[in-house]
């Protein structure tokens, strides 16, 4: 027992945060798509292409800054494919999700040996942005809470402000106002003159950009090299969080932490080596809290009525 | 009530309308004219292409060709933002509310108030609340949607028109869900809109509504204007008649009939649990004698759902007793209620009561599909579900060119009779109907009163569940009133009135 107050301690905590900021900026994401009424399930893939094209933007020009840009815009233009999918044509939002998922995973991997002439991972980055401490002065003299939140890398500070820029945007603009509603009731925006094809086109958009810099974060700032499939279920445990969190951006970032600490215990129960069984079984603890925390929370929270559902406006008859 | 029309300005007009569906065509050169200040029904039967007409008009659909003019001046709509802008609002019959939102947030979306890209809330509250001043329709700005009654609801979505400046008020089906009180405060709002410049266009099926509330009226039929009245100058037969195109008898002739003693179903005391553990039935007693119609009367949601559930096996019984014929079946599953003569007609169609892509034949058969002769062996027998199907579809003069068409090819009415057909011919001794008529044109509605009426005589135990009040009146022996899952006042159709049954299922006390 005791070597369990060796690992619960501020340590802990900051690391909680780090873990939890990829899988905030997606959950915020999906809060966006799917309040605009698309399930976007594609959100692992896109995690993974924005982390791929973070790290070789970051490699290729030296500057992690233009690797984050890179990461940014490559996730959102891999979101696309999902908007035309389901929105122009109609594709259902599951199949779409899988198939981009997959499409992600055999892109990343042919660009890998295109660009790296290897699959696997890749060099170091040198230039990367885990190197950059920001500690605010003042606030990060705090107890604890100081470390946690503002003695932080940068894309962890930009999670903390696109958090609350979009729990702002969702409740207090008319984009936010409109995209709500093309979630809930689409014909009652398209009766009210605004098209909810383009709310539904913003929404996934959106989910694309915070998603591929959730991926540019894990390649350039939390580690610093680029490994296939590194995302590593973040995306699909972004999802969770996002209605662990009642389709809400505070929420999602609340149920992030709770992921996020969940994968903190784990890396340290595995290399504590805290109890005597195989360090193994710990690797499960972030998706056994995914589960518990569906399954507990799920019920009390209400999603976007018609989240999934094809909106078609002529149709036949009467 | 008509006023001399031909001194008003026309304001809206249609010249030519055609839409073409991909296999239907659902406006054939429609001509309508609207004056400024009038109240303005078309009249017609389920797929006479009304609401494709107001589609049309409130820019929801292209139309194929023809105009549309407005103050003589030809219009087009791309989208319903070009008919918002040019002052036409329309209340769907299927609400275009929110609601989780808030009535405030429902009024002003798509027309925000607030500066760059943000909502100034406070301005909106305001806006919201001098325009219900304004027109006397009051409402709470911050009240969620879902937390109002249908009433209130339909109150939001004319305030939502007017917020947005419309001259031409497009309702459609206004009183398909209102109690008879609403519907008469609905009208008194649409007369006070009149009065105060705004033209009204009323789309509905329901004779009474045209004869109550407007000044002229269209009569459309299979996609044409079959005819165009004065409200002073017709009456309810004639308008039916060119509704439908042949003569129909808009109440069913019903005799007196002595029920018999002993009853053929018992409730007693009886307490069902909806899905959210709520009491939805809560001390609820009835019974149901053969030869006699019991009819229970009440708004949406207050327990009809769970107590037909709760009869047919399909929610369970919390506590209580249901007794037929003597024997105990309150915990009875459903497949032993339908091998024991109840039958059951449900209330939503699509969802219980057919199996959309099967077959007419297959439809038929539901619930015997376990026992001869519909299976030989472990066969299905398809000979004898197809003849014996051949045989209901002549009985119950179902249309349909085969009987291994699909059901979801019927229409509404052609959908009821192929239930009908199913449960009435397995000679029920209880039989249990709800919402029979809901969505269908007056010609089925005749035929499928008569059909019920037809069971009574033949000394069948019935208990019509409707929210239709005047399908309750028109068939019911006896009314019983629900409300929040009681029975709370019983009464004899020929010694009450309409206002009456009303005021009790809107909860109130003697």
């Amino acid at each position: 027992m005791e070597a369990f107050f060796t690992i619960a301690n501020t340590d802990l905590l900051v690391a909680m945060v780090r873990l939890s900021t990829p899988i905030t900026l997606a959950a915020i994401g999906a809060v966006i798509c799917e309040r605009s009424g698309i399930v976007n399930i594609a959100m692992e893939g896109i995690m993974i292409v924005g982390a791929f094209f973070a790290a070789v933007g970051a490699l290729y020009t030296g500057n992690p800054w233009i690797g984050l840009l890179m990461g940014i815009v490559a996730g959102g233009i891999f979101s696309l494919i999902h908007a035309v999918a389901t929105v122009s044509f109609h594709l259902n939002h599951v199949v779409s999700g899988a198939v981009l998922n997959i499409l992600a995973m055999g892109v990343t991997r042919y660009f890998m040996v295109l660009f790296f002439g290897h699959p696997g991972t890749t060099d170091p980055i040198p230039n990367n942005l885990g190197q950059l401490r920001w500690a605010i002065p003042g606030l990060s003299k705090i107890p604890v809470i100081g470390r946690m939140f503002f003695d932080q890398t940068p894309i962890v500070y930009f999670s903390f402000i696109l958090v609350i820029f979009f729990a702002w945007f969702m409740k207090k603009t008319k984009v936010g106002l409109h995209i709500r509603a093309a979630g809930e009731h689409p014909l009652a925006l398209e009766t009210i003159g605004v098209s909810v094809k383009k709310m539904r086109y913003l929404g996934v958009f959106i989910s694309g950009l915070t998603s591929g810099m959730g991926g540019a974060y894990l390649a350039i700032e939390n580690s610093a090299s680029f490994t296939e499939g590194m995302t590593n279920g973040r995306g699909f445990i972004a999802l969770a969080a996002n209605i662990s969190g009642g389709w809400n951006p505070i929420g999602a970032f609340i149920a992030s932490l709770f992921f996020g600490f969940a994968d903190a215990l784990q890396v340290r129960f595995q290399v504590g080596k805290v109890f005597d069984i195989p360090e193994e079984i710990f690797i499960i603890f972030p998706y056994v809290a995914t589960i518990i925390a569906v399954a507990g929370l799920v019920r009390r929270s209400r999603p976007p009525k018609e989240v999934g559902v094809d909106f078609m406006i002529e149709q036949e008859g009467d | 009530m008509s006023a001399p029309q031909d001194t008003k300005q026309v304001i809206l007009e249609t010249k030519d309308i055609v839409k073409q569906f991909p296999r239907v065509l659902a406006n054939n050169d429609v001509n309508i004219t609207l004056h400024e200040g009038e109240i303005l029904s078309l009249l017609g039967e389920n797929g006479a292409g009304k609401s494709t007409l107001m589609n049309v008009l409130y820019g929801l659909y292209t139309p194929t060709s023809g105009k549309i003019l407005l103050n003589g001046q030809e219009v087009q709509f791309n989208s319903p933002k070009d008919a918002i802008d040019l002052g036409l609002g329309m209340v769907h019959q299927h609400f275009m509310l929110l609601d989780p939102f808030t009535v405030t947030e429902n009024i002003i979306l798509g027309s925000e108030p607030g500066k760059r890209g943000t909502i100034d809330y406070k301005q909106a509250r305001r806006e919201v609340k001098e325009i219900s001043e304004k027109y006397n329709l009051k409402i709470d700005p911050d009240a969620p949607i879902e937390t109002l009654s249908v009433g209130l609801q339909q109150r939001v979505e004319i305030l939502k028109a007017l917020y947005r400046r419309a001259k031409i008020l497009i309702l459609d089906e206004p009183t398909a869900v209102l109690t008879p009180q609403e519907v008469d405060e609905l009208f008194e709002v649409i007369r006070d809109l009149r009065n105060s410049g705004v033209s009204v266009i009323i789309i509905t099926h329901k004779l009474e509504e045209v004869m109550a509330i407007s000044d002229r009226v269209y009569i459309l039929r299979g996609g044409e204007v079959v005819g165009e009245r004065n409200t002073s100058d017709t009456d309810k037969t004639d308008l039916a008649n060119l509704m439908v195109g042949r003569e129909v008898v808009l109440t069913v002739e019903k005799e007196d009939k002595q029920a018999g003693d002993t009853p053929i179903l018992t409730i007693e005391d009886l307490r069902v649990l909806n899905l959210k553990n709520f009491p939805a039935i809560d001390g609820l007693s009835l019974d149901v004698k053969p030869g006699e119609i019991v009819g229970i009367a009440g708004v949406d949601g207050n327990g009809q759902t769970e107590l037909a559930e709760a009869l047919m096996g399909l929610l369970s019984v919390d506590s209580g007793k249901i007794t037929h014929l003597g024997d105990d079946i309150t915990h009875m599953g459903t497949k032993e209620l339908i091998g024991r003569s109840i039958s059951y007609v449900p209330s939503d169609r699509h969802r219980f009561g057919l199996i959309l892509p099967m077959t007419i034949g297959e439809n038929i058969m539901l619930g015997y599909h376990d026992r001869k002769p519909y299976v030989r062996g472990i066969q299905l027998n398809y000979k004898y579900i197809n003849s014996h199907a051949e045989e209901l579809v002549e009985a119950y003069d179902i249309r349909t060119p085969d009987v291994q068409n699909p059901a979801e090819k019927l229409s509404g009415g052609n959908q009821q009779k192929v239930i009908l057909a199913r449960e009435l011919s397995r000679e029920p001794t209880f039989l249990l109907v709800s919402q029979p008529t809901r969505g269908l044109d007056v010609g089925a509605i005749e035929y499928i009163h008569k059909q019920i009426l037809a069971m009574r005589d033949r000394n069948v135990a019935i208990l019509l569940i409707s929210l239709e009040l005047e399908e309750i009146f028109a068939l019911s022996d006896r009314i019983e009133v629900l409300y929040e899952g009681k029975i709370v006042k019983e009464f004899d159709p020929k010694k009450t009135s309409h206002k009456e049954v009303g005021y009790y299922m809107t909860g109130g006390k003697e």
